[in-house]
């Protein structure tokens, strides 16, 4: 419906959208040259948070570094801190306990379905319906109520430890979680009939912007995104980590380069994350979830390590460059929201300013995460 | 395979290799003891299990923008730009990384060097238009001017700030 | 004397209930919002949270008047007024009972709607003179908006006046108080035997939906992309009045709805006459219009005036030709 439009440049304005905006979630800043309601140019600024975790990484020990990754994204903090858990037992050569790892992924996973569900209503919110934010908001509530009875915290978790997890997780859990995977099933088909066949939400979806699969490959896009735009990409299957080749699981691809491909990705992936907790619960070994000898004094020696693994907003990467002390010598955290959001000036270009605020929606944007 | 394909393409770019026999060598920063030569190699390949990569290519900054090329034209996608500041030996290091959508899984390092004190690199964003954002973070926290970007200001840092706090001498 | 008096307490108390109307809307969506969410609403001020209204109409009151710089000072303190009264002043007109009808004017349906698009004004006065971009692509869009949809509104109105042979809201609702099949609504057994009518409601209710401004058409106000729209700059009771204001149209929107289709204050079958029916039937249609708005999303500006001009508008046209046909034919 995106009808082609003559953009006369002598008769455009500037909008700024931002630094505080209700669609930016978050202090994002957008310059917008408009012509009316058509975008003619769109220039990003972010970086109003940011907090430099990359030199705190050089500073702190690798131990203390451990919660700053949680800071980094509040609305799924448990797949940052497990890649850099990853990185870190890669390069000093620590074992994690099998059990210790399923429940890492359990964990992971539910931290996913939470911050889905939050993407979800503020999606919809984006698009003016608010009601489906609080039924959201109410499933997430049962996740997280969950998460803190282990974790000890809902948003900024440090659980993830180096060699395992710091508490091992009880009977009551594993029943609530499983008494969750219905009930979810249940509201996630209530949002299917409340939104997903919505006549509005489909007209504002279906074919409006697009994002092709050469854009995404030239700005790095991962998660929905990528997913969205047909490309068959997720660190989980493409380079498995973990445990995730022993869980049964796909991954859901929409080729519609759309709003509503991405939209129906992440809806999907929120089924897969209930499948894959529910196989994990399943499979669940007994044993210890720390190593006999945890090491007190990591030092990884000296190298050049990369670890990437797939978090709620797409492929998080960890680079750490060790000189063989304790402190790293550069810890470089490849926020997956970065290269999203980075697409966004380009992708906007000739739409008008309500559809470019509904594909910002499904960028699924966290901006501490680009911020950093 | 795809790693072998470009290794191959990426051959022309750097003759002075084909002499020496491929070593895999287990870190990629520095060269295993056993290798005869200082000197590294421009393309090694390391190992996954250890690096979390499998191609490490060492480009000059001339050779930058050809490498990119290729490595473009062999439909990897860029995933970060970053640097580390090797303090000691006077250089900022320029790390880039490329991998691939699809499941013939090959991570890609191209790592450049700059001297520290007249840090000067070409732009990839000609090639890469997301290398744009990439190189304006590493451009403020190193203070590397990478030549002919279309808009190289402070992307993170506040837009009048010029500190460079990723620089290992930064006092804040 | 007596007379005048009389009128002037009748008008008076149209006010007052176009008022009161507009406060407890405000409390009846929040509550209706909350059921919809699952949560309970504003339920601490007094019993069910009646003491909200008032309570919020003090916090508004209390706060300071802001006028940005540079704004055009004159149309931005007259914006919220020219928003309200022309809501208010379209009460004296509408008839809620054989008797309860503040003035029985001839042409009071021409009146109601010649207020109504007054309304529009006082958001491009609002949009223009806030001195921000935001409002002013708001303005834009309501008048854009607001222009669209008169039309067909109006149109659909015509049809109703084709067929009762008055502009008199009054003499509109006695020709269906005869049964419960009298009413406009029901095609076939009313004296019209017009079986379009259910049809044309729905473009009433849309028009009347999109009139005020409401989700799923509210475009001026669109906060996802416009933050506020056209009051974004409005504080106080600069503010309130823009929200009275809307809650009073809708109230005009449904009374309307309910004068045109549902046959007013009569009753099916002779069920306890009175002026009950005419607020069962109103309220419905109210609470109708917040249900949707807390379901749906928001349309976009295109999608809305596609709707208007490329559906509506014919259709309510081509409405208008059959009736007079058929007014021919029977």
């Amino acid at each position: 419906m995106n009808q082609p439009v003559e953009l006369q440049p002598d008769e455009t304005f500037v909008l700024n959208v931002g630094p505080q905006h209700p669609a930016t979630h978050g202090v994002l800043r957008i310059k917008m040259e408009m012509n009316g309601e058509y975008i003619v140019h769109a220039e990003t600024v972010v970086g109003y948070i940011h907090r430099m975790h990359e030199k705190m990484g050089e500073i702190k020990t690798y131990p203390q570094f451990l919660m700053n990754l949680s800071r980094l994204d509040y609305l799924g903090a448990m797949g940052y801190s497990h890649c850099h858990a990853l990185c870190v037992e890669k390069a000093a050569g620590i074992e994690v306990p099998k059990r210790a790892e399923y429940i890492r992924v359990i964990m992971v996973e539910l931290n996913r379905i939470s911050s889905h569900l939050v993407w979800l209503g503020a999606f919809i919110m984006d698009l003016g319906g608010f009601t489906p934010l609080l039924y959201t908001f109410q499933a997430r509530e049962h996740i997280l109520d969950m998460m803190e009875r282990i974790t000890g915290a809902r948003l900024t978790y440090c659980y993830i430890r180096f060699g395992g997890v710091s508490r091992d997780i009880d009977d009551q859990f594993i029943q609530s979680a499983r008494d969750f995977m219905p009930y979810m099933r249940k509201e996630l088909v209530k949002y299917h009939k409340l939104v997903t066949g919505n006549i509005i939400f489909k007209k504002r979806l279906i074919g409006m912007g697009h994002i092709s699969p050469e854009m995404c490959r030239k700005y790095g896009a991962s998660s929905g995104v990528a997913r969205g735009a047909g490309i068959n990409f997720d660190i989980r299957r493409n380079e498995p980590y973990s445990v995730y080749p022993e869980l049964e699981f796909e991954v859901p691809v929409y080729d519609g380069c759309d709003n509503m491909s991405r939209y129906m990705v992440r809806m999907d992936e929120i089924e897969q994350s209930l499948r894959i907790v529910e196989h994990a619960l399943d499979q669940l070994p007994d044993g210890p979830v720390m190593p006999k000898k945890a090491p007190k004094n990591i030092k990884p020696p000296a190298g050049d390590y990369y670890q990437a693994t797939e978090t709620a907003r797409g492929t998080f990467g960890v680079r750490l460059v060790s000189d063989g002390s304790t402190t790293p010598y550069r810890m470089k955290l490849r926020s997956p929201t970065y290269s999203n959001m980075h697409l966004f000036d380009e992708a906007c270009k000739g739409l008008m300013i309500m559809d470019a605020m509904a594909m910002m929606g499904t960028l699924d944007l966290v901006i501490p995460e680009i911020d950093r | 395979m795809i790693c072998e394909k470009l290794k191959q393409a990426l051959k022309p770019l750097f003759p002075a290799e084909e002499t020496i026999p491929p070593v895999i060598v287990a870190e990629g920063e520095e060269p295993a003891e056993k290798t005869p030569t200082p000197q590294r190699e421009a393309v090694i390949e390391t190992d996954y299990a250890k690096c979390g990569y499998h191609l490490d290519i060492k480009a000059t900054p001339e050779q930058l923008v050809e490498v990119v090329s290729i490595i473009d034209q062999n439909d990897f996608f860029i995933e970060s730009i970053t640097g580390v500041d090797w303090i000691e030996e006077g250089e900022i290091e320029v790390v880039y990384d490329f991998s691939r959508y699809d499941f013939d899984l090959c991570r890609v390092v191209v790592r450049t060097r700059a001297d520290r004190n007249n840090a000067e690199l070409p732009t990839i964003t000609g090639v890469y238009a997301g290398a744009n954002w990439h190189e304006r973070e590493t451009a403020e926290f190193f203070g590397i001017n990478f030549i002919g970007h279309p808009h190289l200001v402070n992307l993170l840092l506040p837009e009048d700030s010029d500190i460079h706090p990723l620089r290992k001498d930064f006092k804040p | 004397m007596i007379l005048t008096l009389t009128i002037l307490l009748a008008v008076i108390i149209a006010i007052a209930w176009a008022a009161f109307n507009a406060a407890y809307l405000v409390l009846a969506e929040r509550r209706g919002a909350g059921i919809i969410q699952r949560r309970p609403g504003p339920n601490i001020n007094g019993p069910f949270g009646l003491l909200q209204p008032p309570l919020d109409g003090i916090k508004l009151m209390a706060k300071q008047l802001i006028i940005p710089d540079g704004a055009d000072k004159f149309m931005y303190i007259s914006a919220p007024v020219l928003v309200m009264c022309p809501a208010i002043m379209s009460f004296v007109a509408l008839p809620y009972s054989d008797w309860l009808q503040a003035q029985n004017i001839d042409v009071g349906l021409l009146m109601v709607f010649a207020f109504a698009s007054m309304g529009t004004m006082g958001i491009v006065f609002a949009g223009w003179s806030s001195r921000n971009k935001y409002s002013l692509m708001a303005a834009m869009r309501s008048v854009s908006q607001a222009v669209a949809y008169e039309i067909p509104m109006i149109i659909t109105a015509l049809t109703i006046t084709l067929m009762a042979g008055t502009t008199n809201l009054d003499a509109i609702v006695a020709q269906q108080s005869e049964n419960f099949f009298h009413w406009n609504i029901f095609p076939l057994f009313g004296e019209t035997h017009n079986i379009l009518m259910p049809f044309s409601f729905l473009i009433f209710f849309i028009c009347s939906m999109a009139e005020t401004n409401r989700a799923p058409f509210d475009l001026g106000e669109a906060e996802g992309e416009l933050v506020a729209g056209f009051h974004i700059e409005y504080g106080s009771m600069g503010f309130g009045l823009f929200f009275m204001g809307e809650y009073a149209n809708i109230v005009i929107g449904a009374t309307l709805a309910t004068i045109f289709f549902l046959g007013g204050w009569s009753c099916p079958f002779g069920l306890f006459p009175g002026v009950w029916w005419f607020l069962i039937k109103m309220y419905a249609i109210i609470f109708t219009i917040i249900w949707i708005r807390w379901t749906f999303p928001r349309t976009t500006i295109y999608g809305l005036l596609n709707l208007s001009w490329k559906i509506l508008i014919p259709a309510s046209l081509v409405n208008l030709l059959l009736t007079a046909g058929l007014m021919k034919v029977f």
